[in-house]
């Protein structure tokens, strides 16, 4: 069986229902920004194999913005666990469900 | 006699641009310090007797050529897209009429003058007051020179400002103010259809030149903008009479006048006596062409006349106060000259405006001068002035025989004019029949003796009997206002003598009265009538005198309140006010403020109804962000390869 694009689309596509599932359903904080770094890495899966089956030869944008996108990922790990930590400190906990203070 | 190579037609904007000059010059240079206010009647007064020495070479350059009209302009408005064209110039037109009542307004401007250099001596609006009289006489002189309606218009309304800011003199009084309100307020009715006359001769004519005005008219030449020409000529005549009837205080605008007497006691001697108030009959003989265009506007005008005089007359016979018995007794005049007006005796009717103009001033001079030296203005607090104060005394029982009409003096001869006008008039024979002319006559000669009462009255309570010592001493004027009232009281007696020569000079194409028969029985009735109203104020007054002054019959009330009219007014003009106020009110409160809290109260409702999607929940919010960027794929997918397939 030869390895084509399909594969790693689906391969990519399990992997953002699974981070779309763990953002919408974990109640811990931590949970949910794990769910998010999965959808991320789950589009740069798309990049690189879009890139190598449908991308002209000798072009290097695809590569590019995944180095692009692991590095916002890095930043959005690094806001989003300094604003559990405040979460925490706020409330006491970091469950979601529990910090609803904006409900209309 | 002019210099040789001067044209008086074309120079003749100098009458009212010399006291323009003065009101400049005293509103720049004379209104702060002492020496400056001291200059302004000065200026003044020399600015109006060049005005008229102007005039009275006016008249004697038209009787030399024959009473010719001349007009001299520049044009000002051009509307040339305007169907029909319309142009109106910055113009004079020097006619006998307009010379004849140029001469009167600056006479009597400048005996005003004079005698006001004495009675506001020390007032702190001195110079104001200068200020406002130029401006007043620059403003009426050019109303009797402007020959077209629009610059007539703007003067009019000029001479209303003035009448406005010169009654309101002392503003600080709350009477003087309101006065002030009253008058112009009251006018303003009458000037609203004025402009609307003016207006619709304008698209009518294509012309506002009186001339051509005259031309067109008497051509038959007149589009109408609606009905038949006929109609439209007499909509259009009655709406330039409304404007008169508010200047001139007819019926049933008359009730701003005698409530102007707050104003300087000169102030109502020029404007609210002699000139601007016969501005209306002025503008009526003005537009004569128009009226006779129209029987039915004549008798309009006849009616309306006849009634105010006598209403008027009625009225002036139960006051108490100086100033308002000679203002009802102005109302009154006013009437009669309308009533010659609508009689068709055009010229008669400016000839009793030129005599009114002199004895009635000069009766305002004499209630002047008493309310100087006695601070009062009740004549029940005079009294027995004869004493001290005998020249006024005398000079005021010329102006009051003037104003009766005895013989030889002038009121008399131009009264009688108007009556015999009224007498043979074919105009209300033709439209009220004979009866209906005689009725109007007849009335005219009941005001004859009702004047006769209320004249002596006051002079009887004013000088005669005895002074109430305890009031103080009286004191007779000083002579810079007995000389002017000696000049008026002389032009009084001798001015009706003028009568042949004056009908001679102004004529009119369109009067009646030149036909007018000659009742040999008038003129003696009408002084015999005259005589009885003195005699009964002799017999009644002055034995009674502070009696008096309580009301007893139902009558002697009625007319003390001058025929409920004021009240009646005031009455309706509250129920009009106030109930469309309540109806704005209501509208205000529940359809305005209605819409606006509907709207408010909607937004607040649909805010509560969406309110529960917001939980809060911060997965809720990722999962509506979820699905909606799904929906837009979706969309996006739909929109690229049709429904869901390629």
């Amino acid at each position: 069986m030869t390895v084509t694009l399909e594969h790693f689309l689906l391969l990519s596509a399990a992997l953002f229902a699974v981070g779309v599932f763990g953002v919408l359903t974990r109640r811990n904080a931590i949970g949910v920004l794990i769910g998010v770094e999965l959808i991320l890495n789950a589009a740069n899966i798309n990049f690189m194999a879009f890139w190598r089956y449908v991308a002209p030869p000798g072009t290097m944008e695809g590569q590019v913005f995944i180095v692009i996108v692991i590095t916002a990922a890095a930043a959005e790990a690094a806001v989003g666990l300094a604003l559990v930590l405040a979460l925490y400190r706020q409330f006491g906990t970091i469950d979601v469900d529990e910090i609803h203070d904006l409900k209309g | 006699m002019p210099p040789a190579g001067f044209d008086i037609a074309r120079h003749i904007w100098l009458v009212p641009a010399l006291p323009a000059a003065a009101f400049v010059l005293i509103g720049v240079f004379c209104l702060r310090g002492q020496r400056g206010a001291r200059a302004a009647p000065a200026l003044l007064i020399c600015a109006l007797a060049a005005a008229g020495v102007l005039a009275a070479l006016a008249i004697y350059h038209l009787a030399s050529v024959g009473g010719q009209p001349l007009q001299w302009g520049v044009r000002w408005l051009s509307v040339e897209k305007a169907q029909p064209a319309l142009h109106a110039d910055i113009g004079t037109l020097l006619d006998p009429l307009s010379a004849v009542v140029m001469l009167v307004v600056c006479a009597v401007s400048l005996a005003v003058q004079v005698y006001s250099v004495g009675y506001m001596r020390g007032d702190p609006g001195y110079a104001r007051y200068f200020a406002f009289m130029s401006l007043f006489s620059t403003s009426m002189l050019g109303l009797v020179l402007s020959n077209n309606l629009v610059l007539t218009y703007i003067f009019w309304e000029l001479v209303g400002i003035c009448s406005y800011l010169l009654i309101g003199f002392w503003y600080k009084k709350p009477e003087a103010a309101n006065a002030a309100k009253k008058a112009f307020i009251v006018t303003r009715f009458g000037d609203v259809g004025f402009l609307l006359g003016v207006l619709a001769l304008s698209l009518s004519a294509g012309s506002l030149n009186l001339v051509d005005l005259e031309r067109t008219i008497n051509g038959r030449a007149l589009k109408p903008l609606f009905l038949g020409e006929s109609a439209f000529v007499t909509v259009v005549a009655l709406l330039i009479f409304s404007g008169a009837v508010g200047k001139s205080a007819q019926f049933p605008l008359h009730v701003w006048l005698p409530d102007a007497m707050e104003g300087p006691t000169p102030v109502s001697a020029l404007i609210h006596a002699a000139t601007m108030v016969a501005a209306g009959v002025y503008l009526v003989a003005r537009t004569s062409f128009l009226f006779s265009a129209s029987p039915v506007a004549m008798t309009v005008v006849a009616i309306i006349g006849a009634f105010t005089a006598f209403m008027a007359a009625t009225m002036a016979t139960a006051q108490d106060d100086i100033k308002r018995i000679l203002a009802y007794s102005t109302i009154s005049q006013l009437g009669y000259m309308m009533l010659g007006l609508g009689a068709g005796a055009f010229s008669a009717a400016i000839f009793h405006l030129t005599t009114h103009a002199w004895f009635k001033a000069l009766l305002f001079f004499v209630a002047g001068s008493v309310i100087h030296a006695t601070h009062t203005n009740s004549i029940w607090e005079m009294g027995g002035l004869w004493r001290s104060m005998r020249a006024t005394a005398i000079i005021g029982a010329i102006g009051g025989l003037a104003l009766i009409g005895i013989a030889p003096l002038s009121g008399f001869f131009s009264k009688d004019a108007i009556l015999a006008g009224v007498a043979s008039s074919e105009v209300l024979a033709q439209t009220l029949g004979p009866l209906g002319r005689q009725v109007l006559f007849i009335v005219g000669l009941a005001v004859i003796p009702l004047t006769g009462f209320y004249i002596s009255r006051l002079w009887f309570v004013t000088f005669a009997g005895r002074r109430d010592e305890s009031r103080g001493k009286a004191h007779e004027s000083p002579g810079v206002m007995l000389l002017p009232m000696a000049f008026l009281a002389a032009l009084a007696i001798v001015a009706g003598w003028a009568q042949g020569w004056f009908a001679n000079f102004v004529q009119f194409a369109q009067s009646d009265a030149r036909h007018a028969a000659h009742v040999p029985w008038l003129p003696p009735a009408s002084v015999l009538l005259g005589l009885a109203g003195i005699a009964y104020a002799r017999m009644r007054v002055l034995p009674a005198a502070a009696a008096e002054r309580r009301p007893k019959s139902a009558v002697h009330i009625f007319l003390k309140n001058h025929w409920y009219i004021d009240y009646a007014y005031h009455w309706a003009a509250w129920k009009i006010v106030l109930g469309f106020a309540a109806v704005a009110a209501w509208f205000d409160r529940h359809v305005v403020d209605g819409m606006v809290n509907g709207v408010a109260w909607l937004a607040g409702r649909f805010a509560f109804t969406i309110r529960r999607s917001e939980t809060g929940q911060l997965q809720f919010y990722a999962l509506v962000i979820f699905l909606g960027a799904l929906a837009a794929a979706l969309a996006a997918l739909r929109a690229s390869h049709g429904m869901w397939g390629p």
